[in-house]
């Protein structure tokens, strides 16, 4: 009836009507949205339970570091030399050295999954130990995991340089090693992988919360058939969209802002960018997230195919080529070129690099910029094919 | 016969509203296959191209033997050449450099004077997995750089040296580990798409009130949900491991027939949990919900990424509940390592266990949750 009225009007009235409409008409499809959330509280659960059930579980779970590895020894003629460099292995904390009569026992242990290696030193090792060439500490590796098998390799090489320097300068002859590596690892000086895997996490989190909130709420108003009740009303698709978008924005920053919290307050997380970029740039990211489950929602012709959707197409991608676990820039050009259609690819550089290094715009500003386009083409798109749907 | 013929029918059915749909059709075929192709390539930790930014104060020639030792590197690329201490923390800080390369002044005269010439090495700690994987390609570099040095000025080497070998996978490749375990990880996502949504979907729009009302038992309602997703998965899980041998090449040692019981056991396990999630779920949100909330976790303590045995005590407990858990080893295991059928038997009952306990459950929740 309102319409009825308006066409009496003159054009400028008509426009004042409209917009002052639209606040109105929004408000009211914010607020059945938000009545929506409460009577299914899965919303609710996706926004604040998903978040600190799958934090809990990998801040304290998930860890690259590896600690207290066994390690099989097998020393064919113990003395004093042998003895030095067990003494070694046992020193570290990285090791867990335990020794074996023999190399058949040793293993068998490496089969059974008991050792991840064997250090073997045969009898004639002392004697070799003194000649020109050199004695060999032989280091057999399980190589299925091949990271883990080179990690082990690495500190047995650090075991084993440290063992040489200190025989070098009991035994007062130069270092046996001509040149010293000394590494300086910025931003985290101790390795502490949870510190990157936080960061991490969090944008596979978002990611999902993003797409599981929108991926069907489109769809279900076409399921139920309530869609062409809202047609008929004066609103617009624009306002439909916006009202569906505003709700879960609200709820997936409220469950990021519970990320951030956990991943600084519990995991001790340092947090060494401002937070106003930080809260920007997830403003930005769940904007592009919220979209793409709202493209979902949109492309799928019912709420069935749209969850088949957001599963195949969030966690995993999300969990491999977004630069989380696997170095992108080791990827073939053409997996990086894919790696770009990612959102959570970009959102994964600015959180750890305003975690853990602090605001260096260079590498913001275009991970920004990128998300900025994310969502453009997703919420455009959405509001296109929305419109199409109609005819 | 009329059993068989109810159940039947239901598989129909259920194929039919996958199947029909042109979308839904291609969405349970195209992307997981794609993903396998995608996946197998991103999912690696042997870097190559590290951009590497050198800073040589020393200048001489044993400085300029140790660089090119390491500009040489294929795993190396030299982005920059840098004058000046100032010039380190931009190129770090913009990710320009995950390393640089620092000589000092009086590297070649320490080196000249049989003294420790330090070599110092400014590393990106932000993924600290990326940067203590490029540190041991420096080790690496360096000790070769060592013995070299060593032989060519008549030191004789180190008393010791590590002589390492790995079996199974000499090369360290790890796309031979990552490959076989993106098979458990996409017939994972596969069984969910199919089991997940499709008691809930029913629940949602009321047809699965009628479905209790027929002649149906709910243990022939559980078998008509639970083959469609066997069938698909067998036959995806089989496309996705030939895409594994053939593509990847990844070596497959062992016995295939241990691979498909592992497989079958694998997915029994996983159907039981999807239709128990569907079961538990009144709309679609929730199953999708409960869909990402097994999903995510069980990818992430599978040992796919992360070592199981670098988690603590209380967690890997927990994965023990977890059937791709189970299912990797199996897979590792018979790609790999050629483990026999009679040593996988550990890792199947599991499997067998939790499948019969969640499809249970699963009909036991058909009659029960109702509302």
């Amino acid at each position: 009836m309102s319409t009825a009225k308006c066409r009496l009007m003159l054009p400028e009235q008509q426009a004042d009507v409209t917009r002052g409409g639209t606040r109105m008409r929004l408000r009211g499809l914010v607020r059945k949205e938000f009545l929506q959330i409460l009577r299914d509280p899965s919303s609710i659960a996706i926004a604040f339970v998903m978040p600190v059930v799958l934090l809990l579980l990998f801040g304290y779970g998930v860890s690259m570091d590896a600690r207290h590895v066994p390690l099989a020894m097998v020393i064919e003629q113990p003395d004093a030399d042998t003895a030095g460099l067990v003494g070694a292995f046992g020193n570290t904390e990285y090791f867990r050295p335990i020794v074996m009569p023999n190399m058949r026992s040793a293993e068998q242990a490496m089969l059974a999954g008991k050792v991840n290696g064997i250090v073997h030193l045969r009898s004639d090792f002392s004697r070799r130990l003194r000649s020109a060439d050199g004695a060999p500490i032989q280091l057999i590796l399980n190589g299925v995991d091949a990271n883990y098998a080179r990690l082990i390799q690495g500190y047995v090489q650090g075991v084993w340089g440290a063992w040489l320097n200190q025989r070098a300068t009991q035994h007062g002859a130069p270092p046996p090693l001509a040149v010293d590596l000394q590494p300086r690892v910025w931003f985290n000086g101790n390795f502490r992988s949870r510190d990157y895997l936080v960061p991490g996490l969090i944008v596979v989190i978002m990611t999902l919360i993003g797409a599981l909130l929108t991926a069907l709420v489109m769809a279900r108003e076409w399921d139920r058939g309530t869609m062409e009740a809202l047609l008929v009303t004066p609103v617009r698709m624009r306002e439909i969209l916006a009202g569906k978008l505003i709700p879960y924005f609200v709820l997936g920053m409220g469950g990021m802002a519970l990320s951030v919290a956990m991943a600084v307050w519990l995991f001790q997380v340092p947090l060494r960018g401002s937070l106003w970029v930080l809260t920007l740039a997830s403003a930005l990211f769940l904007a592009a997230a919220l979209g793409m489950g709202l493209l979902i929602s949109i492309t799928a012709r019912n709420q069935f195919v749209a969850g088949l959707l957001a599963i195949i197409t969030t966690f995993l991608p999300a969990f491999i080529l977004s630069g989380f676990i696997f170095d992108i820039g080791s990827m073939p050009l053409v997996v990086q070129w894919i790696t770009h259609l990612m959102a959570a690819r970009y959102f994964v550089s600015i959180l750890q690099t305003s975690f853990l290094a602090g605001d260096v715009w260079p590498v913001l500003l275009p991970n920004a910029a990128a998300l900025i386009v994310m969502a453009v083409i997703f919420l455009g798109l959405s509001r296109r094919l929305a419109r199409k749907r109609l005819e | 016969m009329t059993i068989v013929n109810r159940i039947l029918a239901l598989m129909v059915k259920e194929f039919l509203t996958l199947m029909k749909d042109k979308f839904s059709r291609m969405v349970v075929i195209v992307p997981p296959l794609l993903q396998t192709l995608v996946f197998g390539y991103a999912a690696s930790f042997d870097l190559n191209h590290i951009p590497l930014a050198v800073y040589n104060e020393d200048g001489g020639g044993a400085s300029r033997a140790l660089v090119a030792h390491f500009t040489g590197a294929p795993v190396f690329r030299q982005v920059a050449v840098i004058r000046r201490q100032a010039d380190i923390r931009p190129l770090i800080d913009n990710q320009k450099a995950l390393m640089v390369l620092h000589i000092g002044p009086q590297f070649g005269r320490k080196l000249a004077l049989g003294e420790a010439a330090p070599l110092q090495l400014v590393i990106d700690g932000r993924n600290s997995n990326t940067a203590a994987i490029a540190l041991n390609y420096a080790r690496n570099i360096v000790m070769s750089f060592n013995m070299q040095w060593a032989a060519d000025h008549g030191h004789g080497g180190p008393p010791a040296y590590v002589e390492a070998r790995a079996w199974f996978n000499p090369n360290l490749e790890s796309r031979w580990f990552f490959v076989p375990g993106i098979i458990g990880l996409l017939t994972l996502v596969v069984t969910m798409l199919v089991t997940a949504l499709s008691v809930a979907r029913e629940r949602e729009q009321g047809t699965f009130d009628q479905l209790l009302v027929t002649p149906m038992r709910p243990s022939e309602i559980l078998i008509g949900k639970a083959l469609p997703g066997l069938i698909i998965g067998v036959l995806e899980g089989s496309a996705i491991t030939l895409i594994a041998v053939f593509w990847f090449h990844v070596p497959l040692i062992g016995s295939v027939f241990a691979l498909i019981t592992g497989l079958c056991l694998f997915l029994l396990s996983a159907i039981g949990i999807g239709l128990m999630i569907s079961s538990l779920s009144v709309t679609l949100q929730q199953g999708l919900l409960g869909a990402f909330l097994f999903l995510v976790p069980s990818v992430i303590l599978s040992g796919f990424a992360t070592p199981i045995a670098n988690m603590p005590k209380a967690v890997q407990l927990l994965t023990y509940l977890n059937p791709l858990r189970y299912f990797l080893s199996v897979l590792h295991g018979v790609f790999l390592e050629g483990t026999p059928f009679s040593l996988l038997l550990g890792q199947f009952w599991p499997m067998a266990v939790i499948g019969v306990v969640t499809l249970s459950f699963a009909g036991w929740l058909f009659r029960r949750r109702m509302y």
